[in-house]
């Protein structure tokens, strides 16, 4: 297989978006039953964009923005990405911390540490399909937050990819509360080299 | 209004006066601009990595301290600058998260603040100001009428250097 991301094939794309289907489905779940209300998301996309345009898939490089960010790792490295808009995260706290919607402006240190579990356990959930779907050992590392500018989030990740090339892969799923109230955005971003991994674990090659 | 122009990670822009470049969200990338207080031509560049001959790829020059400053510093100079009043003010260069075990792909922003600041040197460029560190984004606009760097912070308030 080529390892230039921009020359996967249909059947290749498919199977990635199977994988974020397997496994943001179950993070789905896992949010529903934390915050006990319906969530949906949408098909997984599985968007190849240069580097530059990353940040624009979650508003704007200076979109602020709630980010938890994981790395994984074992047999298929990558990063993992949990943004919330300012307001969404406001309102999962709210939720999580039984007050009122709107009545959080400011994160305070427990906040914080919600969000960050929230981003533990929906990587968890994630992680765990993907694992059990390609039998590859997949570990998130703890998590971190920042409630920041998105483009100076995503650097993280994108300078890293930077390396190798000037695109990104990167697999997004949208999720939305049914009373509209939380809508955020998951990223799996494998890392170079993984991407040849995952793909020959699900036989596609 | 005059002319504001934005720049994107790993690109720059060239321009003078009344206009303003502007490039939104650094986290530890860098904004390095180029600035002739004379003729008041000027430039901003959003590197994202110090050193083109350590990536595999590099057909973006942007993308890098190195062959970046070197690619801005021709088109400044065609723009009308004087290379002997070229002043650089940088700014960028976070570390947005911190483990306990940083790689060194995690501390890259400390990486290309150095890498910045020898490729000036080498080239001969003074640099006058700069803000750099922290864990927090940047986005910052030059001003190429006053060659005011503003950078503009969520939490860290807004300051001009």
């Amino acid at each position: 297989m080529s390892e230039d991301i921009l020359d996967l094939s249909a059947m290749q794309l498919d199977a990635l978006r199977e994988i974020g289907n397997v496994g943001a489905g179950n993070s789905a779940t896992a949010l529903s039953q934390i915050i006990n209300r319906k969530i949906e998301m949408n098909v997984p996309e599985v968007a190849i964009v240069p580097l530059n345009e990353v940040p624009d898939l979650v508003g704007g490089a200076d979109a602020m923005v709630a980010g938890v960010f994981l790395r994984v790792y074992g047999k298929a490295p990558g990063s993992v990405l949990f943004f919330l808009p300012k307001d969404s995260a406001f309102y999962l706290v709210d939720t999580l911390m039984g007050r009122e919607h709107g009545s959080t402006d400011n994160l305070d240190f427990m906040d914080e540490s919600a969000l960050m579990e929230i981003g533990n356990i929906l990587a968890g959930a994630y992680l765990n399909a993907l694992a059990h779907f390609t039998k590859l050992t997949l570990l998130p590392s703890i998590p971190a937050l920042a409630i920041d500018m998105a483009g100076a989030i995503l650097s993280v990740v994108l300078v890293q990819l930077g390396q190798m090339g000037d695109h990104a892969l990167v697999i997004e799923t949208e999720f939305l509360s049914e009373d509209d109230g939380i809508r955020g955005h998951f990223f799996l971003v494998p890392d170079p080299g993984s991407l040849e991994t995952i793909l020959s674990a699900v036989g596609v090659r | 209004m005059s002319e504001l122009i934005r720049v994107g990670m790993a690109d720059y822009k060239v321009g003078r006066a009344p206009a303003s470049i502007i490039s939104y969200g650094l986290g530890s990338c860098i904004g390095i601009t180029m600035y002739d207080p004379v003729t008041k031509v000027g430039g901003l560049l959003h590197i994202m990595l110090p050193d083109s001959t350590q990536a595999r790829s590099s057909e973006n020059a942007a993308k890098f301290a190195d062959t970046g400053i070197a690619a801005m510093l021709k088109d400044v100079l065609q723009l009308g600058a004087s290379r002997p009043r070229l002043v650089a003010k940088i700014a960028g260069g976070a570390q947005m998260f911190s483990f306990a075990n940083a790689t060194d792909i995690m501390r890259v922003g400390e990486r290309n603040a150095e890498a910045v600041k020898v490729v000036l040197a080498e080239h001969s460029i003074r640099l006058i100001a700069e803000d750099t560190g922290g864990n927090y984004g940047r986005t910052v606009q030059i001003d190429l009428e006053s060659g005011i760097y503003r950078i503009k912070t969520i939490n860290k308030g807004e300051k001009e250097i």
